[in-house]
Parts: C-alpha cells; structure tokens; sequence
C-alpha cells in the first residue's frame, strides 16, 4: 500500500535575508513516520522547523503540508493547518502567567466549542496522558524543566493535531527523563497515529524514535542522506554522516 | 630552579640551515613578540626551525602561543617546524588549533557601497513605519473585536493589568504630584512675592497642574513604570519562545497580549491624571500656607476660582491620550524584541523614549488644537 505524504518539501532554500542555511531541499514525510531532521550545530534544523510552522517564510521554494502549500496558503486555510499541528518548544514555551490547566485550555477556547467543564476535564486528561496528573493548578514557575516539557507536549496535543513538532526536546534534560520523553512520543504516535517531526542531534533520541530522517549539513548547505537513521548508520552514504551518528569516529 | 636555567627561557639559535628555539624551566605568562619577530624574520637559508625543551619545566597557554604561531609562520614561509620533540600533550593541543581550518562565513556582512547603505537604511525605515502602521490596524481591529464580544482576551489578564497601573501606581503618582505642585508653587512665589501677588500661587499651581503637567508628570511616570514593564515582559516572552507559541496556535497577539494592558492602561490614566492635579495641588498649598503665610481659606478660595472645567478636561484628556501611546509604545517594542537578554534591555528602553517623544508630540498637537478651537 502506497504511503500518503503529509509533509512535502520541495526545492526548499531556508535562511534569513541574504544569509542561507540550506538551499534546494526536496524531502516528504509520510503520515505516521517519526520524522527526524538533524546535524550538526548551525546547519540549520530549528529554522528548518520554523519554516514548516509557518514562523519563517523560506527564501525559496514550497511546503506542502496535508496538500496545502503553506508559503502561499490564505490566512483561513494556515490556521485550519495550525490547527492541526501542535509544536513543543525547547523552553516547552509555557504562558508563565498561567496555570497548565489554563495554557493547555487556551488552544480549546480559542478552536472548540466546549464547555469550560469539558475544556478543563479535557486538559486534566491530557496532563495525565504526559505523566502530570494533579498538576492542574501549578504554574509553570512552580514545575521542573523536564515536567515544563511535558506540559508543552500536553498542549501541543490539546486539539487532537495530525502531526507534532518537537524542537531539540532533549536539550537540558537529565538521561532518565530524557528516555522517558522519548518514549512518551513514541507512545503518541503508535496510539494516536501522530505525525513526529523531531529537530534533534541527540544519538540516543535519533535512533530510539526516528524511522525517517534527514541530516542537513552546514558546509555544503544541502541534505547529506535521508532515511532510516538506523539503516543510514549500518550504510553511511558518507563519512560525516558516519561521523555524525557514531559520535565522531572515523570510518 | 635548575642549574642551567638563563634569565630567558626562549632562546632562538641558528645552526646551520635550521633555527633552534631552546626552551627551558619554566614558561608561564610569557611574552613571545620578539622570539615571533625573530622568527618571522629568518633568512632564505633557514630551511627548518626545531624546537627544544631543554629542561622545560611548567608551561602555560604562553607557550602554545608560542609554538603555534611559530608553525603558522612556517606554514606561510614554508618552512619545515619541528614540535615532536615538544611534551606529548603540548603537541596535541597545537595539532587540535590546526584541526579545522575552516574560516566562519560573515552571514551576508559584505562591505556595501555608500549608495547601498543608505539605500537600506531608508528601506528600513519605510518597513518600520509599514510595521508600525500595520500594528495600529491590529490593534484597531482588535478593539473592534473586543467592542463587538469576538474577542479572545482574558479578563483575568486585563484586571491584573489593572492592578498594576491602577492601585499599585498611586502611591508613586501621588509623591510625584505632591513634589511637582510643592516646586511649580515655591519657583512662581518667588517671582510673584516680588509684585507682591503670591496668592496668585494658587492660581498658577491650580491650571499648570489640571492644565497638563498633572498628566505630562504621570505619563512620565507610567512610562518609565508600567510601558517598560510591558516591553520587558513582552520581550521576555518572545526570548522564551511564547510568542511562537502564541502565533503556530493561531491566537491574536493583540486579544492575548496588547488589548489587556492597552485597555488597563486607558482606564487607568484619566484617573491617576486627576489624582495628579489634586496632589499637585496640595502640594502648592503646603508652600503657600506653610512657607509663604498665605491664609489657608485665602488659598483654596483662589484656587478654586482658578479651576475650571475645560482646563480640567483638557488635562484629563492628555492622560486619556497618554494611557494609549505607553501601552502601543511598550507593547509594541515587546513584539519587536530580539530573541536574547540584549534586545529586552534594548526593548525597554525603546519603549520609554518612544513614549516620552510621542507624549510630547501629542501634547504640542493638543495644545495647538485647543487654542484654535479656544479652549
């Protein structure tokens, strides 16, 4: 059976202003796949991300996304897909003046037609699905970096979305709860179906989640190999992408 | 210190085709400029240059300096440097300097002509002045969505905007005021007392305080207290990623963020601007009664004489018009801020002397206004 993209790239250039970080990428993304972009620091995987969120228009180039190209898309048909798309930041970007129960309502208020009470039994089940069960009241200010992920993941799941963005989700988190983030993605997406894009250059994150990839270099400003990060480890297409996976030996 | 150890610990001998650099005892925090001229200046015949710790003892950054620039010499003269007889880990550390070799690219900062310069600096300001017309639009829509109940905003948000540039900024406003009345009265009493009219202090204090500087003084003060507030908060909030979250989600940035403190602000300004003028003018009683002996009743009476409705207005208006330029101020330098701890700073200030230079614009296009029409 023939698998239906979701995200399609193509003759894709990021960058800002004159300065380009990567030119002419073509890559698809089936639905399901947890897809991984990375490389090297500065190669330019968050701006990758920024521009399939619709935050940066590419200096080239289209993105399809659910057969809407978003760099020309009308106001109406982008938040029908970003309505559809759920992001978690670095930081997990919490509204520090507000509950996680409130943040993760926010999305609800603002797209459904709910009442209060579901919108927030709804938030008290998504918190529960991230592992934050009780944490309704809390303010951001008042949980660990690893538990403020979390609670970005649960509102990034607020609405049901078909694909989920992650950026860097490993940065500054201990091993164990970095694992245990990972797994957490990995169970949306086996139970829910969800589409991952996942910009990271953490090993064990890239191998443990990923079934598709890309690895965007910086000196050549292209994409060095795609595919499975497994299969791309046992076959490297080049030495920096050896390299890069086996955390610097030399082939 | 051993024996053979000489005041320096770098010598440069030359031994037929090759330049020996003795090292010896201790290098630590030492100056290699002339060893490097030395060096820099060697012969055609000099075909290597060998390095020779004789004895070296303690060593420091110094050194590797020393050693690496001496192979980049070598490098371009194409002469052939020996380090192997160098400490092992001193000779990884020079080999890890010449690891990668690759220069930074400058991101696009090429030199540009003098005509290209100024031609994007005003291309520049034109898309400033494009933002800002654009963010007015929003925000005028936004009001429109607020008036009609379309409008997202949370009134937990706007009541503790509220708070902070209501209840919590009466005490700063009331000293102020206090302090401005207390001056405007002591400098006109002065020059008054000379024609032998000090009670018109009252008078004078009275319309320069409900007038405009009752209003001029608070929005000094809210400015620097509430509009950088707005900027910092804002700008903090898009340094930690919330306002992206704010925009993939789809939510106006104006209903979330502008039109809470927007609205705060312009409710809270007419009434701190009449706070001012009562303070102010308590203040100018305090120097009449108490420093220039004028009678107590003597002094309200004239002040009350002075006081009038239009002058009153007109003052409380300058606030109206002031609470609106701090919040789009302030906001607006939040929205625009860079994405590290700089720009926040950078930010704020922004947001206050954009404030001050409007308020006064604004106050000068009133003032005009008002004489035209004769108030």
């Amino acid at each position: 059976m023939k698998e239906q993209v979701i995200i399609k790239a193509e003759n894709l250039s990021v960058g800002y202003g004159d300065y380009v970080l990567l030119h002419d990428a073509d890559y698809e993304v089936n639905k399901g796949d947890v897809f991984i972009i990375m490389g090297g620091s500065g190669c330019g995987k968050s701006s990758m991300l920024r521009v399939l969120t619709g935050l940066l228009p590419p200096l080239k180039g289209s993105v399809d996304i659910d057969g809407v190209n978003i760099v020309t898309a009308s106001a109406e048909k982008m938040q029908q897909i970003r309505e559809k798309s759920g992001i978690l930041y670095q930081s997990g970007a919490l509204f520090s003046s507000m509950t996680l129960a409130e943040n993760i309502m926010l999305p609800l208020q603002q797209y459904s037609d709910y009442s209060p009470q579901t919108m927030r039994e709804l938030a008290s089940l998504k918190l529960a699905l991230v592992g934050l069960k009780g944490f309704d009241d809390f303010y951001p200010s008042e949980i660990s970096g690893g538990m403020k992920k979390r609670a970005g993941l649960a509102r990034a799941l607020a609405l049901d979305p078909d694909i989920v963005y992650f950026d860097e989700p490993s940065a500054g988190l201990d091993p164990v709860s970095s694992h245990n983030l990972d797994e957490l993605i990995l169970e949306i997406n086996r139970s829910l179906g969800t589409t991952i894009v996942v910009v990271t250059h953490e090993l064990s994150s890239i191998f443990t989640i990923g079934n598709n990839s890309i690895f965007l270099d910086a000196e050549t400003k292209t994409i060095l190999a795609r595919g499975n990060p497994k299969e791309l480890l046992k076959n490297p297409p080049n030495e920096k992408v050896y390299e890069f996976l086996t955390r610097g030996e030399k082939k | 210190m051993h024996s053979n150890q000489s005041n320096n610990p770098v010598e440069v001998l030359t031994d037929g085709t090759a330049l020996k650099v003795l090292l010896q005892g201790d290098i630590v925090g030492y100056s290699s400029d002339d060893v490097l001229k030395k060096i820099n200046n060697i012969s055609s015949e000099i075909k290597k240059v060998v390095f020779v710790p004789d004895d070296l003892q303690n060593w420091d950054s110094s050194l590797i300096l020393l050693v690496y620039n001496t192979v980049r010499i070598g490098k371009a003269k194409n002469v052939d440097v020996q380090i192997n007889k160098l400490p092992k880990n001193l000779q990884e550390l020079v080999n890890m300097a010449f690891a990668v070799d690759r220069k930074p690219e400058k991101g696009g900062k090429t030199m540009l002509s003098f005509l290209e310069r100024i031609g994007r600096k005003i291309i520049g300001e034109f898309n400033i002045i494009g933002d800002v017309i654009g963010y007015i639009g929003e925000v005028f829509v936004g009001l429109l969505r607020f008036l009609s109940f379309r409008s997202i905003m949370r009134r937990v948000d706007f009541y503790a905007a509220l708070e902070d540039c209501g209840p919590k900024a009466l005490a700063i406003v009331s000293l102020i005021s206090f302090l401005v009345g207390l001056i405007l009265a002591f400098v006109g009493a002065v020059q008054l007392q000379t024609f032998g009219a000090q009670i018109y202090v009252a008078s004078l204090v009275t319309i320069g305080m409900c007038r405009i500087m009752g209003a001029i003084m608070v929005g000094i003060i809210m400015a620097g207290r509430t509009g950088s507030a707005y900027a910092a908060t804002i700008g903090t909030m898009q340094v930690n990623e919330e306002l992206d979250a704010l925009q993939t989600m789809g939510l106006s940035r104006v209903d979330f963020l502008v039109l809470p403190r927007l609205l705060a602000m312009i409710l809270a300004m007419p009434i701190l601007t009449m706070l001012a003028d009562i303070m102010g003018m308590i203040g100018g009683a305090f120097i009449g009664v108490f420093l220039m002996n004028l009678p107590y009743q003597e002094y309200w009476k004239y002040a009350f004489n002075a006081f009038t409705l239009n002058n009153f207005l007109v003052g409380v208006f300058h606030g109206f018009c002031f609470g609106f330029i701090i919040a789009l101020c302030g906001c607006y330098s939040g929205l625009t801020c860079g994405r590290n701890a700089d720009s926040v700073g950078a930010a704020t200030t922004r947001s206050v002397v954009n404030a001050i230079v409007l308020m006064i614009v604004v106050t000068g296009i009133i003032t005009v206004i008002c004489q035209e029409i004769g108030i």
